[in-house]
């Protein structure tokens, strides 16, 4: 095992490289199903391409689905990146696209700068608590978090149901399980006009900066470094493994929480139980793309949302299943995990010989 | 250990191995540059040389993992031919005989020793397990060679003297006749060492031939008929054993004088450490301790010695501030210690070197200037309103590579570039730097080479001059004995009361390790253990 470990640094060639060619070779392999069901090829890759980008709107509906992707994928990202294998962004995404709604659908009212920084406080503070309950049942106890946290989105998504036919059901809703609407002072505003995409977009880039700052010259980010890489070492120097844990998950739930906010006040306007088409798994997938980097979280939720924006459309126009876009990114997932063992193999080969 | 005399069957027809001006080259850095190397059958020749003067390399290309640019590789033939070994084909290295024991194991924890030894010998695709031929060989191994273990245990339950022997027999079942071990001794401790030695003279002596990669020098005295010395990538020496002598190969693998650790005359002061009846239950006797009493005192060096497993583990977490005694006290400068915590140790003049620097030490992927602050990154100097400053750390680290002779490419590479020996001068500039009152040092030159052990030495022996107190624990007697002013002797979690190096009789120390004798009463009541406790 040791033996594999990776020696050296690979150079930013490889490590920018190896993704773009690892999407690029996955777009290129969808060429196989789609000639299987028959679809003529050419014609669907530009009908892909102009489904992402063809148009402003195509564009901004792109850009609206990549908004919660870079939010989950950042999630994802800072968790993993201290072992922290939070699988359940989904479910704090749900928790706080339900905690804005709450606070968000008219119990109180103020001005725009007031409520739409409160709808963000109490949805990201509803996911960091989302995760933070596993991560101290990991900490005191040894309970393996990838259980806690996935079978968690299936107990929220259960409550939410609960919620909606509840407590938050919509009077004037006609019958239908979702939220009274998120009123207009705390609703994010759209960047275009009659388009969809929000200044969602831009906190998500603001988080995907901030975060890639908090982790490299923090004294917090140093030591979430520290103890994802070597936590032994960590709890040795000194550093906290469960303080360190603690932040981490409040980082990683309260971003997949504004990730629910975002798409709550910013895209649909009410929760309902449909309010995720799988964005907090989405995000696991974005993350693994962008190897856990939050700047390549940018990139990578921008190619993943384009496949899926592009699929979609391309599937509508000539008839194929849009389950394409799934597998699409799931062979560019592959190409990376691949590319990225291929990378480091070769990199270390020559590290060992050069220790002689 | 002495170096005895042996015979060695060196006629030409012997010869089973044959490197001839071997050179590799890794861009301008020249690994192995024209090396010859012989080994004749029923010969032990130890591999000698620090860390980085190419001896995996050389292994490496032996076994075709890299392709010499230059030079040769010929091997004897079954029918004593001599004949080139393919270059690159590890497989055509397996099928000549050449077997190799790796430091770190290539084991299946979770199989027997036998599933282990004959994994990958077997058909895959079988309808009954037969395993009484394989056990018939073994069997047969076992008995010539004295490489006794129980092969129907799974590995994980072996020690780490066991799961060697196991390695050696998957060599050996797989009919190698050349077997290479790399640093076999680093992992035990000095008994099974020993009869580790017994077990190769045995192998030898039926015309196994092996090559030893060390840096042990007194063990590669013991056990080998020929030493070849490496250093900087070249072969730099070669001779019988018999004409071999410490001083001079240490000053051939090092390319200058080694300096010998010597301690100068030194009033010890205050105690700066106490242990009183510190009791520590973890059911597990590696990692308890029963009712011990230490102290450590300014300007001395406190020896802790004795077999791996026996409570050390459990002194080292105690006084690194990661545990925390059941009962008793532990006093620190006068002042009873209420809050065991790494951080508040690391901050209050304690100074903790690890026992397994990689796994505890160090961060790999982090540059060597965040490990070096690594304890720091909290404390003003280094971080402003939670923003670390990298000129402060990077500057630090300048001085600390400077200072302390970290070989690296820069303070902005991974740790995980350098090696043991760097790795531990990186930890010892990381805590010795704040000159510490009391420093715990566990193993700290274990696994090392001759030049960074001395340095190791040094160190140590400047901080107690400088006033500190030095807890080391360690299994390596002649460090004990070269260091230490005192040595107490830890034995099934009890720990002996500490006697003046100058007054130990290394045979009454190895009795005590084992548990076999107490130790005198000593005049000074603070360091003594209960009567009887130590038996």
């Amino acid at each position: 095992m040791i033996r594999f470990e990776p020696r050296s640094n690979p150079g930013p060639l490889l490590v920018y490289g190896v993704p773009v060619l690892a999407a690029t070779i996955a777009i290129l392999l969808a060429a196989i199903p789609l000639a299987l069901a028959g679809a003529p090829i050419i014609e669907a890759y530009g009908l892909m391409i102009s489904g992402a980008f063809g148009s402003v709107f195509s564009t901004s509906e792109m850009l609206t689905r990549a908004t919660p992707l870079i939010l989950t994928g950042l999630a994802a990202a800072i968790a993993f990146r201290a072992k922290l294998w939070n699988i359940g962004a989904e479910g704090q995404l749900y928790m706080g696209a339900m905690a804005a709604v709450a606070v968000g659908s008219g119990v109180i009212d103020g001005p725009s700068w007031v409520m739409i920084p409160v709808v963000i406080i109490a949805g990201m503070a509803a996911g960091a608590l989302m995760l933070i309950g596993p991560t101290l049942l990991k900490t005191r106890l040894g309970v393996d978090e990838v259980v806690t946290t996935l079978l968690l989105n299936f107990i929220v998504l259960l409550f939410v149901q609960m919620m909606l036919e509840g407590a938050l059901k919509d009077p004037m809703s006609m019958g239908w399980p979702q939220s009274e609407p998120i009123i207009d002072s705390a609703a994010f505003p759209a960047l275009l006009e009659r388009m969809r995409v929000h200044i969602g977009l831009l906190i998500a880039l603001v988080s995907a900066i901030a975060l890639a700052i908090f982790v490299k010259r923090t004294v917090w980010g140093f030591e979430i470094r520290a103890v994802g890489e070597n936590a032994a070492a960590a709890k040795f120097s000194g550093i906290s493994v469960t303080k360190t844990m603690i932040l981490v998950a409040a980082l990683s739930g309260g971003l997949a929480g504004l990730a629910g906010v975002s798409e709550v006040a910013g895209t649909r306007g009410y929760l309902a139980t449909d309010l995720s088409p799988g964005y907090g798994y989405a995000g696991i997938v974005v993350a693994m793309l962008a190897r856990l980097s939050p700047i390549g979280v940018i990139a990578s939720a921008l190619f993943v949302a384009s496949v899926f924006v592009g699929a979609d459309s391309m599937s509508r126009a000539i008839g194929v299943s849009s389950y394409l876009a799934d597998l699409i990114v799931a062979m560019a997932l592959l190409c990376v995990l691949i590319g990225g063992f291929l990378t480091r193999f070769r990199v270390h080969f020559d590290r060992k010989s050069a220790q002689g | 250990m002495s170096s005895a005399a042996h015979t060695s069957s060196e006629t030409s027809q012997d010869l089973l191995l044959s490197l001839a001006g071997v050179t590799k080259r890794f861009g301008p850095l020249v690994a192995n540059d024209a090396i010859d190397l012989t080994v004749h059958k029923g010969e032990i020749v130890a591999l000698l040389g620090e860390n980085g003067a190419g001896k995996t390399t050389l292994m490496n290309i032996l076994f075709g993992h890299y392709v010499a640019d230059e030079g040769t590789v010929t091997v004897a033939g079954r029918d004593g031919d001599l004949e080139q070994l393919e270059p690159g084909a590890p497989q055509a290295a397996l099928d000549a005989g050449i077997g190799m024991v790796h430091q770190h194991f290539t084991l299946a924890e979770n199989l027997t020793g036998l599933d282990n030894i004959v994994l990958g010998t077997e058909p895959i695709f079988r309808l009954r397990r037969d395993r009484s031929t394989a056990r018939a060989k073994l069997g047969e191994l076992m008995a010539g060679s004295g490489l006794n273990v129980d092969l129907d245990q799974p590995v994980h339950k072996l020690t780490v003297g066991e799961k060697q022997r196991v390695e050696i027999l998957k060599a050996l079942y797989r009919d190698a006749r050349l077997l290479v071990l790399d640093e076999p001794t680093a992992v035990l401790t000095p008994q099974e060492a020993d009869s580790l030695f017994a077990i190769l003279r045995k192998l030898a002596a039926t015309g196994l031939a092996v090559i030893i990669i060390a840096h042990k020098l007194a063990e590669v005295l013991a056990v080998s008929h020929r030493i070849a010395v490496l250093r900087g990538g070249a072969k730099v020496g070669e001779m019988k054993t018999s004409d071999a002598n410490h001083k001079s190969i240490a000053e051939l693998m090092v390319g200058r004088e080694v300096p010998a650790s010597r301690r100068t005359p030194r009033e010890a002061g205050k105690p700066v450490i106490t242990l009183a009846d510190v009791i520590i239950d973890r059911g597990d006797s590696r990692r308890s301790l029963h009712g011990v009493n230490v102290t450590a005192r300014e300007g001395e060096i406190l020896g802790i010695a004795g077999v791996s497993g026996n409570g050390q583990a459990a002194l080292a977490q105690l006084i690194a501030g990661l545990d925390k005694p059941d009962s008793g006290t532990v006093e620190i400068f006068g002042e009873t210690i209420t809050k065991f915590d790494a951080h508040t140790f690391a901050q209050n003049g304690i100074a903790r070197i690890p026992e397994d620097r990689h796994h505890d030490g160090m961060v790999g992927s982090m540059t060597v200037a965040e490990n070096i602050a690594i304890e720091d990154v909290r404390s003003p100097e280094y971080q402003k309103l939670g923003f670390l400053d990298f000129d402060a750390i990077r500057t630090r680290a300048e001085h600390a590579i400077a200072d302390y002779d970290v070989r690296c490419p820069g303070p902005d590479a991974p740790a995980r570039l350098l090696s043991g020996g760097n790795i531990q001068k990186l930890i010892l500039a990381r805590v010795l730097e704040k000159s510490p009152k009391l420093i715990l040092a566990n193993q700290p030159s274990r696994g090392l080479d001759v030049g960074a052990q001395s340095e190791v030495h040094r160190r140590l022996l400047e901080a107690r001059q400088g006033g500190a107190a030095v807890i080391l624990i360690s299994e390596d007697l002649d460090e004990l004995l070269t260091i230490s002013d005192q040595i107490a002797v830890i034995h099934a979690g009890h720990i002996t009361p500490a006697m003046p190096t100058d007054s130990i009789d290394r045979s009454e120390l190895g009795l005590m390790m084992a548990g076999q004798k107490a130790a005198p009463h000593a005049p000074d009541g603070t360091t003594t253990t209960k009567p009887g406790e130590t038996a």
